[in-house]
């Protein structure tokens, strides 16, 4: 019974980690683009090059 | 129609918006993209200028945000830089409803998020319950303990994503109506209340789950119907940037710069160019020119302008450029009057009764009736006050419309998702559902029977040959129009152009002259026609008349509508003649030719006091008021803004059949809600009387929800393939 307790509070606190993701995916923007962004990973970026 | 910026020397600065740390952002509207390569190039050409700190393109948008570090940047050399590439931009002005309304969108994700965690969270807490543990492995400790956790969590998640129903809710009841957000706030509140109740009193009905499920299913629904919008919105506002409401001014110092339209100052220089429309209501200090009115009045005869005379925003010149000093700003234009009888007419369309609420109309009596009499004959039968109000508030929640709340926005989305592939744009829902129920078509003439160009008619293909040389050398429609007909060959030499008179040049060796009777020297002809003089210097003048030719299929449009039922009819602003000539040729027997603005409206009232719900069909300016005014409205993408503005749906392209495509989509997806709603009802008076004999126990309230759903998402989804037939 016990690891209820503890499970419980765990698996909502986990949840809420995800919610905070989602929230701040939200307030910085990664929503606006999505079309540039799926693009954009396909770009070589010149500040990637190995060195 | 596109602008094309005289580049040389033009000063776009007025487009520059200032940020708090001193640098300067300019907006653009870029054309032309389509892949990830698109994006590198634009990105590196506009980030390679001088002054330019950072450039972003974003694709999902079609906008290109350039940053200029300190301030002092040039727009024209990013707009340059960019056509080099390959790409058209437009300056663009975001305005602050954008912005506003992209805060309410990522309110309601923010919602759905929220109620997307609470639902799953609270479900698992639910599961032991639903899957009839209790009683064997665990014990009813456990199963508060369950509860009280789902409440936690599930309340304050209900109330969060539950805002935007009951703010809705709110205002509709204090406006002495009921809309659909009334029963949905009532079925969640009560359903949160009633679960506290239990909860405490330990016993079996919590629904806490239920609650948040039926509002994240419910937001999809709201989410779906905001981008509907938002998309609506950006599109019509990318045609009108397209459009370039910008004037140019010619400051002290003698230079030229482009202003956006709403920055012109009475007493500004303006200079207007051939091609160009009037920015504001204006006086002519030098130039002469011919106007184009067709967009003002509807009528296609130019007519000619100079110095001292005064000419109306909207009006387009034709030949000259002609320098003009502002005798208004844009809001107090000529325009202004009919912006105000657009107004009138929107205020009357707002009355409109959206389908979803007329619904709840109906729905929200019975079902708080049927709810109050199983709570009196509950009690009364025997069964105790606590069962009964049980048995009452189960009424309430398992008849909460969920189905009804996304019966109608899935399937618009999906109409409307249709049309847009077909180019037209529809800007709002309830457009889509006042276009279905339409019985009577008007249409004006120039512009949307016809495709608004002056096209030559029958001529001789020897004098069209002779005079081509010297109509090749013209910018002005009708030599344009002339020119088009003899197809590619010489120019004449030695052209000089006399604005607003013709045009003068050399061919073999012979002086020739194009352009008004009195220019080339003959007889003043008939004024009904447009049309054009040509001839050598001593010989015989010869004449050339044009007229707006119809769209292709403008007749066969017509007839299309005449077999579903429709009643068609012509109100133009035009000569008797054409548009008697129009009408005949496209087969409509019902026309009046001359109308004023206002007589037009006059015309949508009047159908409106017979209770004939009519479609406008119109482009210019003269049809704005008559727009506001219809049951429906359209527009061609070639339309003013103050008729873009004042049409509920905005077809692109030369096929006037997009009337014909829009009239079957609404009314397929009419069809579509109200099986959706039939269904829904079918649902209520089988779960109803059964949540009133308390058979109802939350494993088949939450199929039953769901399923409910589903089926209304599905029957919504046809629309993608209703009426392909024509």
């Amino acid at each position: 019974m016990n690891i209820v307790l503890m499970l419980a509070p765990m698996s909502v606190f986990l949840a809420l980690v995800g919610l905070g993701a989602f929230w701040w995916t939200l307030k910085s923007g990664q929503y606006d683009d999505p079309r540039g962004d799926a693009s954009r990973i396909l770009l070589d970026d010149p500040d990637d090059r190995p060195l | 129609m596109a602008l094309t910026y005289d580049l040389a020397g033009a000063d776009l600065s007025g487009f520059l918006r200032p940020r708090e740390d001193g640098a300067q952002t300019l907006e653009l509207l870029v054309k032309g993209i389509h892949c990830a390569g698109c994006l590198v190039t634009i990105e590196r050409e506009a980030g390679a200028l001088p002054g330019v700190s950072q450039a972003r393109m974003n694709l999902t948008t079609g906008k290109l945000v350039v940053t200029f570090a300190g301030g002092g940047g040039d727009p024209a050399a990013v707009i340059q830089a960019l056509e080099r590439s390959g790409y058209t931009a437009t300056p663009f002005d975001p305005g602050q409803a954008a912005a506003d309304h992209d805060r309410e969108g990522r309110r309601l994700v923010m919602a759905l998020g929220v109620a997307a965690f609470g639902a799953g969270n609270a479900m698992m807490f639910s599961v032991p319950l639903w899957a009839g543990l209790f009683g064997q492995e665990l014990g009813p400790a456990t199963r508060v303990l369950m509860q009280w956790l789902s409440a936690i969590i599930g309340a304050p998640c209900a109330v969060y994503a539950g805002m935007p129903f009951f703010e809705s809710a709110w205002r509709s009841l204090r406006a002495g109506r009921a809309n659909m957000d009334v029963p949905i706030s009532i079925g969640v509140i009560l359903t949160l209340a009633i679960s506290f109740v239990e909860t405490l009193l330990h016993g079996r009905d919590a629904y806490f789950d239920a609650a948040v499920t039926l509002l994240f299913l419910l937001l999809i629904g709201r989410w779906l119907d905001h981008q509907l919008r938002v998309r609506a919105r950006s599109a019509a506002a990318d045609l009108l940037a397209l459009q370039a409401p910008s004037a140019v001014v010619v400051g002290a110092d003698g230079r030229e710069r482009h202003m956006p339209l709403s920055e012109v100052a009475v007493g500004d220089r303006l200079v207007v160019r051939p091609g160009e429309r009037i920015p504001v209501d204006a006086r002519v200090l030098s130039g002469a020119s011919d106007l184009d009115n067709a967009m003002l009045t509807g009528e296609t005869r130019p007519v000619p302008v100079e110095a001292g005379e005064i000419c109306r925003a909207g009006a387009l010149n034709l030949s000259g450029a002609l320098r003009l000093e502002a005798l208004a700003r844009s809001e107090d234009s000529a325009v202004a009057a009919i912006a105000r009888l657009v107004e009138a007419g929107a205020q009357s369309k707002s009355l409109y009764v959206r389908l979803a609420d007329k619904a709840a109309a109906v729905y929200v009596p019975v079902v708080h009736s049927a709810a109050a009499l199983t709570f009196v004959c509950g009690w009364l039968l025997g069964l105790g006050p606590r069962e009964a109000l049980l048995r009452a508030v189960a009424v309430l929640i398992i008849t909460c419309p969920c189905a009804l709340g996304l019966a109608v926005p899935a399937v618009q989305i999906a109409a409307s998702s249709r049309l847009f592939r077909r180019g037209v744009l529809v800007k709002s829902g309830a457009a889509l559902e006042r276009l279905a129920e339409i019985e009577h078509v008007v249409f004006d003439k120039t512009g949307v029977l016809t495709e608004g160009r002056p096209q030559l008619l029958d001529a001789a293909p020897s004098a069209v040959a002779m005079a081509a040389p010297l109509a090749r050398a013209s910018a002005h429609p009708l030599a344009r129009a002339l020119a088009a007909e003899a197809g590619p060959g010489p120019s004449a030499s030695e052209v000089l152009e006399v604005a607003g008179q013709g045009i003068e040049g050399v061919i073999d060796g012979r002086r020739v002259r194009l352009g008004r009777a009195a220019f080339v020297g003959a007889p003043a002809g008939s004024a009904g026609e447009t049309e054009l003089w040509f001839g050598f210097e001593g010989e015989a003048k010869t004449r050339f008349s044009f007229s707006d030719r119809l769209r292709p299929d403008a007749a066969q449009a017509v007839a299309a509508l005449r077999r579903r039922g429709l009643t068609v009819e012509i109100l133009s602003g035009d000569l008797a003649g054409p548009v008697a000539e129009a009408a005949a040729t496209v087969g409509v027997d019902a026309w009046r030719a001359g109308l004023t603005p206002a007589e037009k409206a006059a015309a949508l009232d009047d159908l409106r006091a017979q209770g004939r719900k009519a479609l406008m069909v119109g482009d210019g300016l003269n049809d704005a008021a008559a727009l506001a005014k219809a049951h429906a409205a359209m527009a061609p993408g070639t339309a003013l803004e103050a008729s873009q503005n004042a049409a509920d749906l905005v077809f692109s392209g030369d096929q006037l059949s997009a009337v014909v495509e829009a009239v079957d989509v609404a009314r397929a997806a009419r069809a579509r809600a109200l099986e959706n709603f039939g269904f829904a009802a079918l649902y209520n008076a089988v779960a109803a009387p059964a949540a009133m004999l308390g058979l109802i126990n939350p494993f088949v309230a939450a199929l039953a929800m769901s399923g409910s759903s589903l089926v209304v998402t599905l029957n919504a989804l046809r629309m993608h393939v209703a009426g392909t037939k024509t």
